[in-house]
């Protein structure tokens, strides 16, 4: 589902982010990205969305080779990725309904659909009797859980998450693993950077590891 | 609710031409009146900049509107230009039948009008107001007169100068008037003064580009934030576009109206006085204002500059906020 051939990223004022990265995830696969900041995990989720192109090397979404796609195919490409954020990137002028809807709006789908849709994605994430709610009112988890409605009411195929439970207690950081686990389970692809290893222990998936934009490794954590 | 967002897992969500079409006139729709809403929500600067789109069109607007009255007021002795002769006052009867006869047989002359001295005092006491004093003259000043008509091909200004020279050589003549004269400069200015007040306009009209692409680019700017997260969950442009062209667009109206406002305000207050000015000519004129054809084009003319401006902006700016 998710390819990287030999890709490499180098930044115009000379920084190396990635070097050579080679991997495959698979249709339905959940994998844990981890390094330390600035090994390149952020790099990596903004080839996959396309905010970045690779300097070299090939990265294929869903069979799709993204350095093929045009810049106006672009967002076509994003409503196929979910994506969660570290910052939540929530808009603070509307309702939590409205940011969830935003996706559906975008994508053109039906009123009453959309209605539908973001009540079932706010239900998933257990915020049903918050959608009249401004998200700035919310806790930080809770927000949280509001870019994870947001990321999967589209239902895309593939759900990116960076650092999803970087600010949250552990309870609150198990609760939203368990949210992934589900989605995972339904056969949704799901890539996590994080590196909160006994979140990723107690998960027990595939882990990517990143050193100096390498990949070091790849497979179950040992 | 039973509904799980991703109970059928990874499929496909798929939505059909028609729901596309609805969205697409939805989002239209929407776009329009939140972007109304965010003017109401700023009416002070909102009607500041209508004012400048409107002052600036207005003003060219009232100046074509004042040529085209100008011109009115020409076409009104445009129709038949015509040359009065004077004749020397000791001139007798019998000779000015002869000159009329004479100048029935010029090439060019369609007709010829004899004004005797007490006509042309009858129509001057009638026509201006001085009978009494008139009434009062012992001899009657004026001289015998005779129009002269050209013929449609005499009406061409070379013909005409040698028509009048012609005529002017009788012994008989003491002075010509050509009173088409005026008409034809005040046409030649008037064509100049057209040209000039639409290279103002286009001047004001690029002006206006500015400010309207101005007052959008700070808009941009303040919905950055909506602007990136649109673009992440997979907004294209015309989606993030949209919002702020309509933004133009109700400028372009608001000006608009506010310029016909302020036109039909100035022509409703100088009414009056042109409609006195014209009665002691013994005119009827009266002045004309934009009318509904004039009102449309005017926002015509404002909705496609806000329209304009917000493109060019949106356009140029929209590209640089991408997300990082």
């Amino acid at each position: 589902m998710i390819e990287f051939h030999n890709v490499s990223k180098r930044y115009p004022n000379g920084y190396e982010a990635l070097a050579g990265v080679t991997f495959d995830v698979g249709e339905g696969e959940m994998v844990f990205l981890t390094g330390h900041s600035g090994a390149g995990k952020s790099t990596l989720m903004k080839l996959i969305m396309l905010i970045e192109r690779p300097s070299q090397g090939q990265v294929v979404v869903g069979g799709h080779n993204l350095n093929r796609l045009r810049s106006s195919q672009i967002p076509f490409h994003r409503r196929q990725v979910g994506v969660v954020f570290q910052n939540h990137q929530l808009l603070f002028d509307r309702s939590v309904f409205d940011n969830v809807a935003l996706p559906l709006q975008i994508a053109g789908y039906p009123h009453r659909e959309i209605g539908r849709r973001v009540r079932a994605a706010l239900d998933k994430v257990g915020l049903l009797d918050h959608e009249r709610a401004n998200p700035i009112t919310l806790s930080g988890g809770e927000q949280q859980r509001v870019g994870i409605a947001r990321a999967v009411v589209n239902k895309p195929p593939v759900l990116l998450a960076d650092e999803p439970t970087g600010n949250l207690d552990p309870d609150l950081a198990a609760d939203i693993m368990r949210l992934f686990s589900e989605f995972n389970q339904v056969g949704v692809t799901v890539l996590i950077a994080s590196h909160d290893w006994s979140l990723i222990r107690s998960v027990g998936a595939r882990v990517l590891t990143l050193e100096h934009g390498q990949l070091i490794h790849d497979g179950a954590l040992v | 609710m039973s509904r799980d967002p991703v109970a059928r897992g990874a499929r496909q969500s798929r939505t059909g031409i028609s729901d596309l079409w609805q969205a697409w006139w939805q989002h239209h729709r929407t776009s329009a009146s939140d972007s109304l809403g965010r003017l109401a929500d700023t009416p002070l600067q909102t009607l500041m900049t209508a004012l400048v789109v409107a002052i600036a069109l207005a003003l060219p607007a009232t100046l074509l509107l004042a040529l085209e009255n100008l011109r009115q007021l020409g076409d009104r002795w445009d129709s038949k230009p015509q040359m009065t002769v004077f004749l020397r006052k000791q001139v007798q009867a019998a000779a000015i039948e002869g000159f009329q006869a004479q100048l029935r047989q010029m090439v060019g002359v369609s007709s010829v009008e004899y004004i005797s001295p007490e006509r042309a005092l009858r129509e001057f006491q009638a026509q201006s107001g001085f009978s009494e004093a008139i009434a009062a003259l012992d001899v009657n000043p004026l001289p015998p007169a005779v129009v002269v008509t050209p013929t449609a091909e005499a009406i061409a200004p070379e013909r005409f100068e040698q028509l009048r020279q012609q005529i002017a050589a009788s012994p008989l003549v003491d002075d010509i008037s050509v009173d088409m004269e005026w008409v034809r400069r005040l046409n030649a200015i008037m064509t100049f003064g057209r040209q000039l007040v639409l290279g103002f306009a286009a001047l004001l009209g690029i002006g206006v580009l500015f400010v309207i692409g101005n007052t959008i680019r700070l808009e941009i700017e303040s919905r950055r934030e909506e602007i990136v997260v649109i673009k992440l969950v997979g907004g294209t442009n015309g989606f993030v576009r949209r919002p702020f062209l309509y933004t133009g667009f109700w400028y372009g109206v608001i000006g608009g109206l506010l310029a016909c406002l302020l036109v039909s305000v100035g022509v409703a207050s100088l009414a009056e006085a042109v409609r006195q000015l014209a009665a002691s000519y013994q005119s009827t004129f009266e002045l004309q204002g934009l009318g509904l054809t004039g009102c449309a084009l005017l926002i015509i003319c404002c909705v496609t500059l806000g329209l304009l401006g917000a493109w060019l902006t949106v356009g140029r700016h929209l590209s640089a906020i991408e997300p990082r």
